[in-house]
């Protein structure tokens, strides 16, 4: 696999690959020094034309920790301001010989764009309203490491499906994992069509919950009041935002997730956020394990997975 | 060339209104056909054997980017293409920077227009800027040529004013020599489309690209059938592109309605599926439909509910088709594909292939006079020789145009124009172009 645009081009067994690979990445980052020699002389370069902090730093944090080198490319204080298009600016990447190019942008489709102008790998680090892999991956091992499997769970994904690139990659690849899906939204939040979608829709959380085994919920942005999809905030969080009542609903040890960042008080209640049961902080932790099952995967370079005490011990590596 | 001589277009079979049938046609040193008959000589001659000779193409629907846009196009190599495609004349839209709003970028237009491979004849803005807010100065536009207006790119949103527009426009024929003048749309209403970079459906769902629905062109088409009801107006949608669309003009013809339209050559051919690469050489406006809606456009063609093929020909040059897809402009090349998938794609008839592309087009475009045929003794020799069995493969780089955002890059085709004589003069020989 040369890149990583999709949770549809890994597929079931693709994804329980990369979650079982996972599990070493998770061993590596509990050691006391989390950090192995598998992408030495690799170099990483994160390209955000969105502001995020959480998804740069966990893929940054996770190149680190397999010794690639990185690189942030900033749009804000870059080329990209003096009006450089896409296409010079990652011919320009890539000319400085880099092994992969993390893309974030606000439009759907560029990681695409971008492998026809490049040869190093791409990685889909969220492309406008459409895919999101890695948060999809990440979520999906944190499912399994709760609940063991996913095969079978009812999972409810809640809120602004329709601009969600979260919810499009988790729900493709928690029916892959075979899990039920039931989707969670006002009408206007969904997608204008839903047909051949192996999903189901319903409009009331409250009926929804009790039969849930994971209630994922959506960050729902301010915007959308503008853009007449609902009422009000008060208004979304009186039907479909996460309280104590509601979270009281579900079953016992059901999981209660997000994506981050959270909006308290409207999709989530502050108190939702401190059960023990919400695992929000886990899906963070997973999130660099994970991306560093993908980098490995895609860039290994021979190196393994030893130690780096081990090597300064002995000089060599196994 | 010798500009006294005369030309004999020997071997092809003649087609017009009329029909078609084995004939020479002889032109005269003044462009002006001589003779249309059997074994005619002329000091020159060109070989039409195999070939349909037919009155030259008309596009209802060209975008030449100049003023503005000169990387993507200029009047003279949109013209080079066009006359490559077939055509003798083309209706230049007016979204050009500066708009073609002001007689003053209307004479421009004309004047750079003057020595080309083909007719332009420019169309002009029904609102000041095309900004939907005022008439522009249309009497004195018609005073200039223009029969046609429009603000192409975008409808006309107002719904008060298209109707002054209509009932404006009624009255101008005495500045038009008595000619009569077409409101055209683009029927898009923005409040529904704004956003939208696709067609609406299970393609832009699964793309992540916001979608504008079907409804967002029907709700015009529905409203300007309403106002040429009530103003008596003419009106010619453009590039019809849905089945909700189809219907409701077939309907209003039924009705005795004087409403005329057109449909691209991509709206017949391609679908939204054509997206999924997030290619945006596949972005337009009015976007790539579904399945439905390219056999509803069909089904127009055939029954003669749409009267023309027009290519929306709208060149853009790569670096901004290479920009993502929900910011890169919309459109795509049509002048040099246009007759090949019209013969390829639809099953017609040499004679409704001619309809559709020729005659029909030039009395919506109000040049019936010089072009669309028939091609008889005594009219202007603007003739399209379309060989119908040359079998060729789309190239953009070997294009006329200066921009490659050809939809068709890479397809097998049937079907190639080996002539194109513009005013008597052949501005296209042998497939290639002679100005």
């Amino acid at each position: 696999m040369k890149h990583l645009l999709s949770i549809e081009d890994l597929g079931g067994d693709g994804i329980t690959a990369l979650l079982e690979l996972t599990d070493r990445f998770v061993e590596v980052s509990e050691r006391r020094i989390p950090k192995v020699p598998a992408l030495l002389g690799k170099t990483v370069v994160s390209l955000f034309y969105e502001d995020s902090t959480r998804t740069r730093l966990s893929f940054e944090t996770a190149a680190k920790r397999l010794s690639a080198d990185t690189m942030n490319f900033s749009v804000g204080t870059s080329s990209v301001n003096k009006g450089e298009s896409l296409r010079d600016t990652v011919e320009t990447i890539e000319a400085m010989g880099v092994d992969a190019i993390v893309v974030r942008h606000g439009s759907a489709g560029v990681p695409w764009q971008i492998t026809g102008w490049v040869d190093c790998s791409v990685i889909n680090a969220g492309d406008g309203g459409h895919e999101h892999p890695t948060q999809a991956l990440l979520d999906s091992y944190t499912i399994r490491q709760h609940c063991g499997s996913l095969r079978g769970r009812h999972i409810a994904i809640v809120g602004d499906i329709k601009h969600s690139r979260v919810a499009r990659s988790d729900l493709m690849a928690f029916v892959a994992l075979g899990a039920e899906v039931t989707l969670v939204a006002p009408q206007t939040l969904l997608p204008a069509r839903l047909d051949g979608w192996p999903v189901k829709v319903s409009h009331d959380l409250d009926a929804v919950l009790p039969s849930a085994d994971v209630v994922y919920l959506l960050r729902m942005q301010r915007e959308r009041m503008n853009e007449m999809l609902i009422p009000s905030l008060r208004e979304y969080t009186t039907c479909y935002g996460m309280t104590i009542e509601r979270a009281a609903r579900l079953p016992k040890n059901a999981l209660i997730m997000h994506p981050g960042p959270m909006n308290r008080g409207v999709e989530i209640s502050a108190e939702v956020a401190g059960l023990s049961n919400a695992v929000i902080i886990d899906q963070v932790k997973n999130g660099v394990a994970v991306r560093m099952a993908v980098l490995f995967l895609l860039l290994g370079s021979g190196y393994g997975l030893v130690s780096i005490p081990d090597i300064l011990s002995n000089g060599e590596q196994k | 060339m010798n500009r006294s001589a005369t030309l004999a277009i020997r071997g092809g079979a003649v087609v017009d209104a009329r029909g078609s049938r084995r004939a020479d046609v002889l032109i005269g040193a003044d462009g002006i056909i001589l003779d249309v008959g059997q074994d005619l000589d002329g000091d020159r001659t060109l070989d039409a054997s195999g070939c349909f000779v037919g009155p030259g193409l008309v596009d209802l629907h060209t975008h030449l980017r100049q003023p503005g846009k000169e990387e993507a196009e200029t009047i003279e190599s949109g013209a080079r293409g066009a006359a490559l495609g077939g055509f003798t004349a083309v209706v230049a839209m007016p979204n050009t920077d500066p708009p073609m709003d002001s007689a003053s970028v209307v004479r421009d237009v004309i004047a750079l227009a003057r020595d080309v491979c083909c007719e332009v004849f420019p169309s002009a803005a029904i609102t000041v800027g095309r900004r939907g807010e005022s008439l522009s100065p249309m009497a004195e536009l018609v005073g200039l040529g223009v029969r046609m207006f429009t603000d192409d790119g975008t409808g006309v949103q107002d719904t008060r004013l298209m109707r002054r527009a209509f009932e404006y426009a009624s009255g101008l024929a005495p500045f038009a020599g008595g000619a009569s003048i077409t409101m055209a749309q683009h029927c898009e209403v923005t409040a529904l489309a704004e956003g939208g970079h696709m067609n609406e459906g299970l393609w832009s769902v699964k793309l992540g690209i916001p979608g504008q629905p079907a409804e967002s062109e029907e709700l015009m088409v529905m409203r300007d059938i309403a106002l040429a009801r009530l103003t008596g107006g003419r009106v010619h949608f453009q590039h019809l592109s849905t089945a909700g669309s189809v219907a409701m003009v077939r309907a209003a013809k039924d009705a005795g309605l004087r409403v005329t339209a057109e449909a691209t050559p991509h709206h017949f051919t391609l679908t939204d599926e054509c997206c999924a690469g997030y290619d945006a050489v596949f972005k337009v406006n009015p976007p790539l439909r579904t399945d439905g809606d390219v056999a509803a456009v069909r089904a127009g063609l055939a029954d003669g509910t749409i009267d023309a093929i027009a290519t929306d020909h709208a060149p853009h040059a790569a670096h901004e088709k290479e920009l993502p897809f929900d910011q890169a402009p919309p459109g795509m090349l049509g002048l040099e594909t246009a007759l090949a998938l019209a013969h390829g794609e639809l099953g017609l008839t040499v004679e409704r292939l001619f309809a559709l592309m020729s005659w029909q087009p030039a009395a919506i475009a109000g040049i019936g006079d010089r072009h669309g045929g028939p091609v008889v003794a005594g009219r202007i020799a603007n003739l399209c020789v379309f060989d119908p069995g040359v079998e060729w493969v789309v190239r953009g780089d070997s294009m006329a145009s200066k921009s490659r955002n050809t939809p068709f890059e890479g397809r097998a085709m049937r079907g190639r124009v080996r002539h194109t004589i513009f005013q008597g003069q052949p501005v296209v020989e042998d497939g290639a172009a002679q100005r």
